[in-house]
C-alpha cells in the first residue's frame, strides 16, 4: 500500500505538463480568463491539438486511437489538465458515443464515425431525455417507423421530441434513443440511432437556463428520414447500448482534479475577501470550517477514486463505484459553487451577461460565480439523478 | 501507486478472522465481559502463541513478523468486526510505537516480552482538565538524583486493569500547557505509589482512574528525550488514530451488514422493510460513509510514513471522516432496527456503542477539524 509514482510516471507527468504549456492556445486562454462564452471552434481547438498528439481519446482501445495509458497515467493527465485550467474535451463523442460504437457497432460504423470523433471534426449531441422521460428514461416515446424508401433502401421515419440536448446548437450529428416497438416492455422496444443533424425535419430550439446561458436545447423531429445502416446494434436492443453509455458517462464524473483546482480558487478568493472581523475571510471560524470540511470530503473522494482505479488496474472492471463517485463528486462541486458565491458577498449579485465582459463591476473573480452556482445545480440531476444513483447502488451493490 | 495488500497481510487477515469466528462470538464476548476479570487472558495467549500477531508490526531482528502500520490496520479492522476488547491497540500499536520510535535502551527486551504476550501496556495520557490537549499536564515527574518522582492523576486509562505496565505522560518542566517540558515514562503497574480505581466502560472495555503518589522511577523509566517528547507523543497518537480508524471500519461494516440483513427479514405492511425506498437510500448513504471511511483510513495509513505535517493532517482528516460516519452509520443502524435496535440482546447496539466511543477517542470530530484547519489553512488565514 503506497502512493509512490514510478520514475516512468514522473517522466510522463513532466511530458504532459510541458505539452500543455507549449500547445494550449493563447487565444482560448484569454477568452477563459475574460469569462467569455466559448463558441464551437473554441471548444474544438484544444481537442484538435490533442488529436494531433494522439491524446484526444486516452480511454479508447489502442486500435481505434487510444493511448494505452495505465490508470495512474490517466489520473496524472487529468491532474495536469486541471492544474493548467484547460477546457475539457467534450464528452458526447469521445466518452459517451465512441464506447458504444466500438463495443456494439459494425465495422463500417467504426470506420465511418470513430475518426471524426477522435479528431474533433464532428460534433455529437445526445438525444436521450424527453419531456415525459427523464429519470424514467425507458418510457421514452420518440417513434421510429421502418419504411422502404423510393430508392428501394430501408429507412426509419422518426417523429418526436428530445430535450436537455447539451450544446446541440453546435452539433453535426446526434445519437438518439427511439422507440421501434411500441407494443413490447418499455426497455425492449428501443433502438439506438445515429442521425445527421442536417437532415430535413430537425429543429433545435434554445432552452435558456436560469443563469441566462444557452447550453441545452429541445430537439424536434418531424418525419426525419434515417438510413437503417445508422442504427447501432440490433433493432429493439438499444437499451443495452444506453446502459453501457450511462456507465461511461458516470465514470469520469467525480471530477477530483477540477474540484481541487476549484478549492484552490475558493481559498484564493477567501484570502482576499474580508470577514466581518476585518481579517481575511479564510480566518473566519465558520467559513474556515466549511472549507476544511470540504477539503476533507474531497480527500475522501480522491482516495475512493484511487481505490477504484487500483481495482481497475488489477483487473476488476469499472463497477458500481461510479455511482458513489457521481453522488459525492457532484455534491462537492455544488458545495464549491456555494462557498465561492458566499465568499464574494455583495458582488455575487451583479448580472453582467448583457453588459458584456470587463464591465469593471466588483472584483474580477466574482463575475460568473452566481451563474456557476445556478448552472451547477444540474450536476446532481444529469447523468442519472443522484436519487437514481442511490437506486442503482441499492439494487446492484446492496442487493435490495 | 498501489492499494493492494501483500500476500502476508491477506494471510494475516484470514488468520485473525478465522480465529475470531471460532472464539469470539457475540455470546462468548458477552459472557467474558460480565465475568471477572472482564477480558480473556486465554485469547491474548492465543494472539501471542497460536496466531503470532503480537509481533506483526515489529522488525524481524526484534523477533517480529517484519510488518508495519498497514499490518496493524489489517488486524485492527478484524478486531473491530468482533468488538475485541483485548489490548492490541494499547500494547502493540501504542506501547510498541513508543518503544520503536524513541530509541529507548530497553526497547528490544520490552518488545520481545510484548510479542511473547507477557507485557501488556496501557497508555495513561488523558487528564481530567485537559480534554484533547495532550501537553496539558498536571502530572509531574520531578528529578530526584538520577531518577524521578511521579505525582498525578490520569483519567480513563483504557485497559489499565489488564496492564502490566503504564506509559505515562508527565511534565518535567515548563508550565501546565507548554509544549516544552513534556516527558514520557514507562511505569510498572506494580510500582509503589500507583493506585488504580477500576471500572467498566460503556463499550465493554475495562479502564481505570490512575493515581501516582510519589512513585520513584529510575532513569531507565524515561522514554524519549526529557522535556521534548511532545512530537513523539503526537506521532504515536496519530498511529493510534489510524489504527482506531481501521477498527472503526470493521465496526461500520458490521453495522451496515447487520442493518441490511435485518431489513430484508423484517416484514411490515406485508413486505420486507428493505423494499421501501426511503430505507434503501438511507442504507446507500450508510454504505457511502463506510466506503469513504475505508478510503480515508488507507490514505492516513499511507501518510504515516510521510512528514510530521502530512502525517498529522492525514490522521486528523481521517478521524473527522470516521467521527461523522460513526454517528451516521451508528444512529441509522439503530433507527432501521426499530425497537430491536434498542435492546441489549442484539449485537447491533454493542457495535453502536463502540462506534460512538471511537467518535471521541483521541480527540472528537471538532478537535480534529480544528487541528486540520490549523495544519491546512493556518498559514493562509
Amino acid at each position: 500500500m503506497n502512493l509512490d509514482f514510478s520514475p516512468e510516471d514522473a517522466a510522463f507527468r513532466e511530458e504532459a505538463r510541458a505539452f500543455i504549456a507549449q500547445n494550449y492556445p493563447q487565444e482560448l486562454r484569454d477568452k477563459q480568463n475574460r469569462g467569455e462564452d466559448l463558441g464551437r471552434e473554441d471548444y474544438l481547438s484544444w481537442h484538435r491539438i490533442l488529436a494531433k498528439k494522439g491524446w484526444s481519446a486516452p480511454s479508447w482501445p489502442k486500435e481505434f486511437g487510444g493511448t494505452d495509458w495505465t490508470p495512474t497515467q490517466k489520473y496524472i493527465w487529468s491532474e495536469e489538465q486541471a492544474r493548467a485550467d484547460t477546457i475539457g474535451i467534450l464528452p458526447f463523442g469521445v466518452a459517451m458515443l465512441a464506447p458504444v460504437i466500438y463495443t456494439f457497432g459494425t465495422q463500417e460504423q467504426k470506420e465511418k464515425f470513430l475518426p471524426g470523433i477522435r479528431d474533433g471534426q464532428v460534433w455529437w449531441c445526445q438525444g436521450y431525455s424527453e419531456p415525459g422521460a427523464g429519470s424514467d428514461l425507458a418510457s421514452l416515446k420518440c417513434k421510429a417507423e421502418r419504411v422502404t424508401g423510393d430508392d428501394g433502401k430501408e429507412y426509419y421515419i422518426v417523429n418526436g421530441q428530445k430535450t436537455w440536448t447539451t450544446l446541440g446548437q453546435h452539433a453535426d450529428w446526434g445519437f438518439f434513443l427511439v422507440r421501434t416497438d411500441p407494443n413490447s416492455k418499455p426497455q425492449a422496444g428501443i433502438s439506438f440511432l445515429l442521425i445527421d443533424m442536417k437532415t430535413p425535419g430537425i429543429e433545435v430550439r434554445r432552452i435558456t437556463t436560469l443563469e441566462g446561458g444557452h447550453e441545452v436545447n429541445d430537439v424536434f423531429l418531424d418525419n426525419v428520414k434515417v438510413p437503417v445502416e445508422n442504427r447501432v446494434f440490433h433493432e429493439n436492443q438499444g437499451w443495452t447500448c444506453a446502459k453501457a453509455l450511462l456507465a461511461h458517462e458516470r465514470s469520469g464524473i467525480a471530477g477530483v482534479a477540477r474540484s481541487k483546482r476549484g478549492l484552490e480558487r475558493v481559498r484564493e478568493i477567501a484570502t482576499t475577501e474580508r470577514s466581518d472581523a476585518g481579517g481575511p475571510l479564510l480566518a473566519d471560524p465558520f467559513f474556515k470550517r466549511k472549507v476544511a470540511e470540504l477539503e476533507i470530503d474531497l480527500t475522501a473522494l480522491e482516495f475512493t477514486e484511487l481505490r477504484t482505479l487500483a481495482g481497475e488496474s488489477s483487473g476488476k472492471g469499472p463497477g458500481t463505484e461510479s455511482s458513489i463517485l457521481k453522488i459525492k463528486g457532484t455534491e462537492i462541486q455544488q458545495r464549491l459553487h456555494e462557498l465561492a458565491l458566499e465568499a464574494v458577498g455583495h458582488y455575487g449579485a451583479p448580472y453582467l451577461r448583457d453588459l458584456g465582459h470587463n464591465a469593471n463591476i466588483g472584483p474580477d473573480y466574482a463575475e460568473g460565480l452566481a451563474g456557476d452556482y445556478f448552472n451547477g445545480r444540474k450536476t446532481s440531476i444529469y447523468g442519472g439523478s443522484n436519487e437514481i444513483q442511490r437506486n442503482i447502488i441499492a439494487k446492484m451493490v446492496l442487493g435490495l | 501507486m498501489d492499494f493492494s495488500f501483500t500476500e502476508e497481510q491477506s494471510m494475516l487477515r484470514d488468520t485473525v478472522a478465522s480465529y475470531l469466528a471460532d472464539n469470539y462470538s457475540f455470546e462468548q464476548r458477552r459472557d467474558a465481559l460480565r465475568a471477572e476479570p472482564g477480558w480473556r487472558p486465554a485469547v491474548w495467549k492465543a494472539f501471542a502463541e497460536e496466531l503470532g500477531i503480537l509481533g506483526a508490526p515489529f522488525s524481524e531482528e526484534l523477533g517480529g513478523l517484519g510488518g508495519g502500520s498497514t499490518d496493524n490496520m489489517v488486524i485492527m479492522e478484524e478486531l473491530g468486526k468482533s468488538l475485541v476488547v483485548e489490548p492490541y491497540l494499547g500494547t502493540v500499536v501504542i506501547g510498541g510505537g513508543f518503544l520503536k520510535h524513541s530509541g529507548y535502551a530497553g526497547a528490544a527486551d520490552m518488545i520481545a516480552s510484548i510479542i511473547g504476550g507477557e507485557t501488556i501496556i496501557a497508555f495513561a495520557y488523558a487528564e481530567p482538565q485537559a480534554r484533547y490537549t495532550w501537553q496539558d499536564l498536571k502530572t509531574t515527574a520531578k528529578k530526584d538524583g538520577a531518577g524521578y518522582v511521579l505525582n498525578g492523576h490520569k483519567a480513563v486509562v483504557i485497559g489499565a486493569p489488564y496492564a502490566t505496565h503504564l506509559i505515562v505522560t508527565a511534565r518535567t518542566g515548563g508550565g501546565q500547557r507548554d509544549a516544552q517540558g513534556v516527558s514520557v515514562f514507562i511505569v510498572p503497574k506494580s510500582a509503589k505509589g500507583v493506585t488504580t480505581r477500576d471500572y467498566p466502560t460503556v463499550d465493554g472495555f475495562r479502564a481505570s482512574e490512575v493515581t501516582f503518589e510519589n512513585v520513584a522511577l529510575g532513569a531507565d523509566a524515561l522514554i524519549g528525550s526529557e522535556g521534548a517528547a511532545l512530537p513523539l507523543v503526537e506521532k504515536v497518537i496519530d498511529e493510534a488514530i489510524v489504527a482506531t480508524c481501521a477498527e472503526a471500519c470493521g465496526v461500520f461494516r458490521r453495522l451496515h451488514e447487520g442493518t441490511l440483513e435485518y431489513t430484508k427479514q423484517r416484514k411490515q405492511f406485508g413486505q420486507p422493510i428493505s423494499q421501501f425506498q426511503v430505507l434503501q437510500h438511507r442504507m446507500v448513504d450508510m454504505f457511502i460513509q463506510l466506503e469513504q471511511s475505508i478510503s480515508m483510513t488507507y490514505m492516513a495509513d499511507i501518510k504515516l510514513a510521510d512528514s510530521d505535517h502530512e502525517r498529522a493532517k492525514g490522521a486528523s482528516a481521517a478521524k473527522v471522516q470516521i467521527g461523522k460516519a460513526a454517528k451516521f452509520i451508528g444512529q441509522n443502524a439503530i433507527q432501521l432496527h426499530g425497537g430491536m435496535g434498542m435492546t441489549d440482546e442484539m449485537a447491533i447496539g454493542h457495535y453502536f456503542k463502540r462506534a460512538t466511543m471511537i467518535e471521541n477517542a483521541f480527540g472528537s470530530t471538532d478537535h480534529h477539524l480544528a487541528r486540520y484547519e490549523g495544519l491546512s489553512l493556518g498559514k493562509a488565514a
